[in-house]
This record gives structure tokens, sequence and C-alpha cells, in this order.
């Protein structure tokens, strides 16, 4: 006999919020959607229920009434998604998990609930757990999913005896049998306030009138009618495990067994057609203690070779003391390996990989964050001139500006120095830098760079290129006009 | 006549000899274009590519200038859609500025390590792939050991090594093919003319295997070396005139 459980989030999407941004939780809030050029609330807070402030009425009308209601704009499908994690979640307590939208989970319970204890037990498992994570529920176990859902959203039962569904909604509004609003509208005019007015009329009478949802509905909750659930399909995650006859102590053994899981985990890639990005090794100590090294790649990549050469650098970190029992290999991001990937560079498609390999090994020690590639940017203030390559097989879209010269050292600040200038307009004579004067000899500039208004406000820029008397040449720079009283003079970089 | 077939085939030996230490190309083939004042000092005129050269400076503008040099050279010899890496250890290089030396400022991949040990990882990893046309490096020390894993390394892929040692402790001998260092010269300028001029640079080769140790005074102007014969005229600064 197949049972179901019903659980319902009466708060699914405030309650949600309000984990994200834990001062929403003592707050009256709504969310709200745009609709049909009005906001119309999606969403109410248990707070904001008890105000009588219901999912559909205009925003505008529930702000006027009560002044200090805080809004979130909702976003469209953010129900389904947090429905489909949380029945992801409920895998732990059924193989099958349904989402039934908009604001429920439908668990298939069906021999499970005696592992808990018993369905009083399992439904309070499940129903003390989600309270901690912050969720209200009401959950419900029947024979049918109709059952269920009238128990869990209407009846006050916790669980319909096997075949007593027809006592458990007797007594509930028509609402509770999942009927279209029109319907439910036509029942009440005809003053059928209970499914026990209806539910003993004949089938024919009722469809005639009603329309075929009455009767099937009916027959759902009942029992008389298959109802199907459609199971989420969790994604199995990308990982390998391998376990050891004896505890392994060696950098040899250790060598081995992530070879094999690498092996099988590149096959199962190389089937789905795609690249691992991060990769997570964990070895299991004998003591309990667990281990793990870590790496990731720049592009996707599911060759075995290069994958093993990155985690060979960390392999000496792990310390197997008495040695380890079983080693997990983990792929926590994943992505498709696509051929325009190798073409990044002009040159031959094998060069490309032989350099991108480098990197991730390079990556490995130093970071990705010191791996840096630069392309022009169209700006003439010297710091916003370049832009590092995200990703870093960008292709520049402009041409290098050569028209003006530029220090191959830029200080990555401007340093402040002290300097003879004739006035008003001249390069300097002297300047003083780190304590060090130096006499300039020649001098070319000013080239006035001015701020870009749109960017940032400050004072314009007039750079002067400057060679000393050995021939080192620098670029200094006053930052502003002379009228402003005593202009700053600073260095900004040094000249090949 | 037999002494003259000796002395043939003992310079073909030579030949041989000098491809496989990396100095010199085999006949057939091509050597880079454009380096001309340099070449001379290198055994059979080419300019060594496919080994390790060493760069010493010793105050930060003769070390822009080293980096200037270096840019300039591998622009020389680096091919369409060659790929370059920068290995730094926290000094800015600002790329905008190196097209000016004839090099591609987006075929360089700039990577910096802080930690001299990773480096030298680093280094040794880069000039052992072959996918890269050079790889220019500015660490502090430079020992034998090292450098000898460098060589080793580009003997087998070919890469070119640029290794800038700015500020070392000492001189130490090590086993690059060559050690240089470059320092900024006033610039020339015809016809005293106002301003500054094209970067000119006193190339010094302190130590060359198999070379003659030479120093020019070359000035780097519209993508090519040029050597100055010429000596220094002074001609009055800007600001002489002006006071004048």
């Amino acid at each position: 006999m197949p049972r179901y459980a019903s659980i319902w989030f009466p708060y699914l999407l405030t309650e949600y919020a309000a984990r994200k941004s834990p001062q929403l939780r003592e707050t009256a809030f709504v969310m709200a959607s745009p609709q049909r050029g009005r906001m119309v609330i999606d969403a109410v807070s248990a707070m904001a229920a008890q105000k009588d402030i219901r999912p559909g009425m205009v925003l505008a009308d529930c702000k006027a009434i009560f002044p200090e209601l805080e809004v979130i704009k909702s976003e469209p499908g953010q129900a389904e998604k947090l429905l489909n994690a949380l029945a992801e979640w409920c895998i732990g307590y059924t193989p099958l998990a349904a989402i039934d939208l908009p604001d429920g989970l439908i668990l298939d319970s069906s021999g499970c609930a005696h592992l808990w204890g018993g369905e009083i037990q399992y439904l309070e498992s499940i129903r003390s757990r989600l309270n901690a994570y912050g969720y209200t529920v009401k959950t419900a176990i029947a024979d049918t999913i109709g059952a269920a859902w009238a128990a869990a959203r209407y009846g006050n039962l916790e669980t319909v005896q096997p075949g007593m569904q027809r006592e458990a909604i007797k007594g509930l509004p028509p609402a509770a049998l999942r009927l279209e609003p029109e319907v439910l509208a036509k029942l009440k005019k005809l003053g059928l306030q209970r499914i026990e007015s209806f539910m003993d009329m004949p089938r024919t009478a009722l469809r005639r009138r009603f329309g075929p949802s009455l009767s099937l509905r009916l027959g759902q909750a009942l029992g008389h009618e298959i109802e199907m659930i459609v199971p989420i399909k969790p994604v199995e995650p990308y990982q390998e495990r391998l376990c050891s006859m004896e505890p392994i102590a060696t950098a040899v053994g250790i060598t081995i067994a992530l070879k094999q899981l690498l092996e099988s985990l590149c096959n199962r890639f190389e089937a789905e057609g795609l690249g691992l990005r991060s990769g997570i090794f964990r070895a299991y100590r004998v003591d309990g203690d667990i281990q793990q090294i870590e790496i990731g790649t720049s592009q996707s990549s599911r060759n075995e070779t290069h994958l093993f050469k990155l985690f060979e650098h960390k392999i000496a970190t792990l310390e197997p003391a008495l040695g380890f029992e079983m080693f997990v290999l983990e792929a926590p991001k994943t992505e498709p390996v696509t051929e325009e990937q190798s073409a990044i560079w002009t040159a031959s498609g094998q060069n490309d990989k032989k350099v991108a390999e480098l990197l991730d090994r390079v990556a490995v020690k130093t970071g990705t964050h010191n791996i840096m590639r630069y392309l022009p940017a169209e700006h003439y203030w010297p710091e916003h001139s370049i832009k590092q390559a995200v990703p870093l097989w960008e292709k520049p879209t402009t041409a290098w500006r050569t028209d003006w010269p530029r220090p191959i050292y830029l200080l990555e600040k401007p340093e402040a120095v002290e300097v003879t200038a004739v006035l008003p307009d001249y390069p300097p004579m002297l300047f003083r830098y780190k304590g060090k004067l130096y006499t300039i000899a020649k001098s070319d500039g000013p080239e006035r760079i001015e701020q870009e208004w749109w960017l940032a406000d400050g004072l314009y820029r007039d750079y002067y290129c400057v060679e000393d008397e050995s021939g080192a040449r620098y670029w200094l720079f006053r930052s502003g006009p002379y009228d402003a009283g005593q202009p700053k003079w600073f260095i900004h970089g040094f000249f090949a | 006549m037999q002494a003259e077939e000796k002395r043939i085939t003992a310079k073909a030996l030579q030949a041989k000899i000098n491809a496989m230490q990396g100095l010199g190309k085999l006949s057939g083939e091509p050597a880079a274009l454009g380096l001309a004042p340099f070449t001379d000092a290198f055994p059979g005129r080419v300019f060594p590519t496919g080994v390790i050269h060493e760069f010493i400076s010793y105050e930060p503008a003769d070390a822009a200038s080293t980096s200037g040099f270096m840019t300039a050279l591998t622009g020389k010899f680096i091919k369409d859609g060659g790929l370059c890496l920068w290995v730094g250890n926290g000094r800015k290089v600002f790329p905008a500025a190196l097209k000016h030396f004839g090099l591609q400022p987006d075929r360089i991949v700039f990577i910096n390590a802080t930690k001299f040990k990773d480096a030298l990882w680093i280094i040794e990893e880069a000039l052992k792939c072959e996918a890269l046309t050079a790889v220019i490096s500015e660490t502090r020390e430079l020992g034998f050991t090292e450098s000898r894993r460098f060589q080793l390394a580009v003997e087998r892929s070919g890469v070119t090594g640029f290794v800038h040692r700015f500020c070392p402790r000492t001189e130490n001998a090590t086993a690059c093919t060559a050690r240089w260092k470059i320092t900024p010269l006033p610039s020339a300028i015809d016809d005293g003319l106002p301003g500054v001029g094209h970067s000119s640079w006193n190339v010094e080769l302190l130590k060359v295997k198999n070379g003659r140790p030479v120093s020019w005074q070359v000035s780097f102007s519209g993508g090519s070396f040029h050597e100055r014969r010429e000596r220094q005229i002074t001609i009055p600064s800007n600001h002489q005139r002006n006071a004048v």
C-alpha cells in the first residue's frame, strides 16, 4: 500500500529571505513583483500574515494601511529553485521526492517511515529539522497524494490511517481538493461548504455541473483515481572513492590511488563531455583524521596526466601517520570542454594546450590571481589604459597605442617628489626622490592628461618626460595648475 | 691540400659543437635578423637563442633600461603568435610601454612570484615548455646550480631565457651563456633640438661563452638598434637656453 507525505511551507519565500538576512526575522515584510503595472504581493512573512496581509493583494493598498511594511522584490522562479533544493535534501528520507508548486513537497514514504520508528516520528524528524533551518512546515501522511495534501493544509490529523482518507477529508472545505478558483466559486455559490456535502453526489452530475476536474480531484483524494508524482533526479556528484585493504602510508601508494581515481573520473568526464575546473582529493586516515588537497584549472580539463601533475606537488603535504584507509576524489566544479577553448592562440592548438597546462601548474604554486595578461583599454589616464584579460585568453579588441611615450616601469602609486621648476609652465630643473637629487638635462612635455569626468573627479596631470645627466629617464607630473597655490609634483615611472 | 681539408672539417665540427651547446645555429636554420651590432661578439656571428642570458643592474633606472633592452631583443626574434612569459617579483612593468620596443604586450603572460623558491620553480617549468618563445624573469640571486638547471632545461626545449638580477649580492659565476649590463646613456639629438631623444644604452657584454666581451653604445629607434659611433655632443639644455 503506498503512503505519501505532503510537506507544506506556508511562508516558504519569506522564511528563505529571513534565513539569508536574519534581521528580517522579527519584522513584517512581504515580497512583491510588478504585475500589470502595479506591485502585487507574492509572499508574506508570518508577522505580516498576522496583520491580514495576503498574497495577491496590491502593495500600495497594504502600504496605505500598514506603512511600516517592508518590501523585498521577489524573483520569478525562486520558489521552484528552492523547492528543488529542499526536495534534494529530502532524499535522506525517501528515494522518491517531488516538488509540489507553489509551496510544497510530496514524498513517497512507502516503506520508509518504519526506519524512523513509525510515521509520527518520521514526520516529527522532518519537521524538527526543517524548523531548525528556519522553515515553518505542516506535514501529513495519507494513502493518497490528494488526502495528504488536504490534511497538511486544512486538516488537523497528522497521519491519516490506511483507508481512512474518506473520513479525513469529509469535514474539510472544498479548497482542500486542489480545485481551480472558478470551481471553488461555483461550489460556494451553491452553498457546498464542506466536501461531505457533495462527495456522495453521483459523479455524472458533478461532472456535468462543475467540469471534469472536481470528480478527478475527488477521486484522487479518495484513491479511486491514480495519481503519479514526478520525482526529482538529483545530480550525481562527480565523486570517486577508493577503499584500501591495508592502510597506505607511502607516497607511492597515494600516487597509485590518486591515479586510479583520476582515471575513473576522467572516463566519466569523457562520456559526458565535461572537464574539471576544481578538484578535491581527500584522504581518510585510520585514526579518523581527514586530510585534503585542492587544485583548480584555468580551462576545464579531463587530461589525467595534467591533472595528476597539479596534484603531485601537494601530495607531500599529506601526513599519513599510520596510513590512509580511504581516498575520495571529488570535482565540485565542472564545465563542458569545448573545441573552441583549445584554439585560443593563433599558433597551433598543441602549443596552447601546453601553455595552458603550464599556467595551471604555476597557479597551483602561486594562485591564479598572480597570473595576468593585459589588454589595451581605451583610456588616456595611465592607470586605466590597461586592463586585465578576463578570462586569461581574451583577445584584444583595440590596438596598443604608441603615439605617446610611456615608461616601462610604472609606479603603482605616484610618489611625491620635491621639485625646482621655473614658473609657471617650464619642466623642472631638479628633483629630489627618496633623498637623492637628480639634475635634469633634457625634458619633453608637458603632455596634459585630464581626469575622465564621467569616471572620477580630480586635478589634471601635466606629464613631463625628463632625462637626468647620466641619461636615466623619468616620468614626472604636476598635479593641477599653478594658480591654485603650490602644485604638487610626483614621479610616476621610469623609462627604458 | 690536406691541411685545407682538415681546416674545413674542424670548422664544421666546431659549428656542430656550438650548435649543441646552444651557441650559434646549424646551417639551414634561419637566424634572427636585426640584432646586427651584437652578433659579432658571439661565436659563429649568430646571436644565440635557446640559451640563458643574464642581466645585472643596480639602480632603478638601470633596471628600467635593462627591461627595455630585454624587450627589444625578444621583439627581434619572437615569431608571429609567439608567446612570452614574464616572471616578476613585484616590480611593476607597464605593458603599454612594451609596444614601443616591438613586443606585442598581449602576447605576454605576467606571473608575479613573490617567493624566491617559487620563482625559481616557475622559471624552470616555463623554460621546459617548448610552446613559449622566451621567458623573461626577474630574480635577485641566481646560484650556479640553478643556472645550470636552467641551461639544461633550455637545451632540451629551445626556449630563450632572460634572467634579470636586480641588486645581486655578488656577481657569482653562473652557467649562463652571456652576462650583460645595460646602463642608460644621455640621448643624442641631431641639430641641437630641444627635448628627449630615443632610448640610448651603454650595452656591456661582460661575459660570453666562446666569444669576446665587448661594449656598444646603441640607441633604439624605429624598431631597430643603431650603433652610436659619434661622440656624445653636449648641447645646452632646455633651461640653460631658456635662461639665456
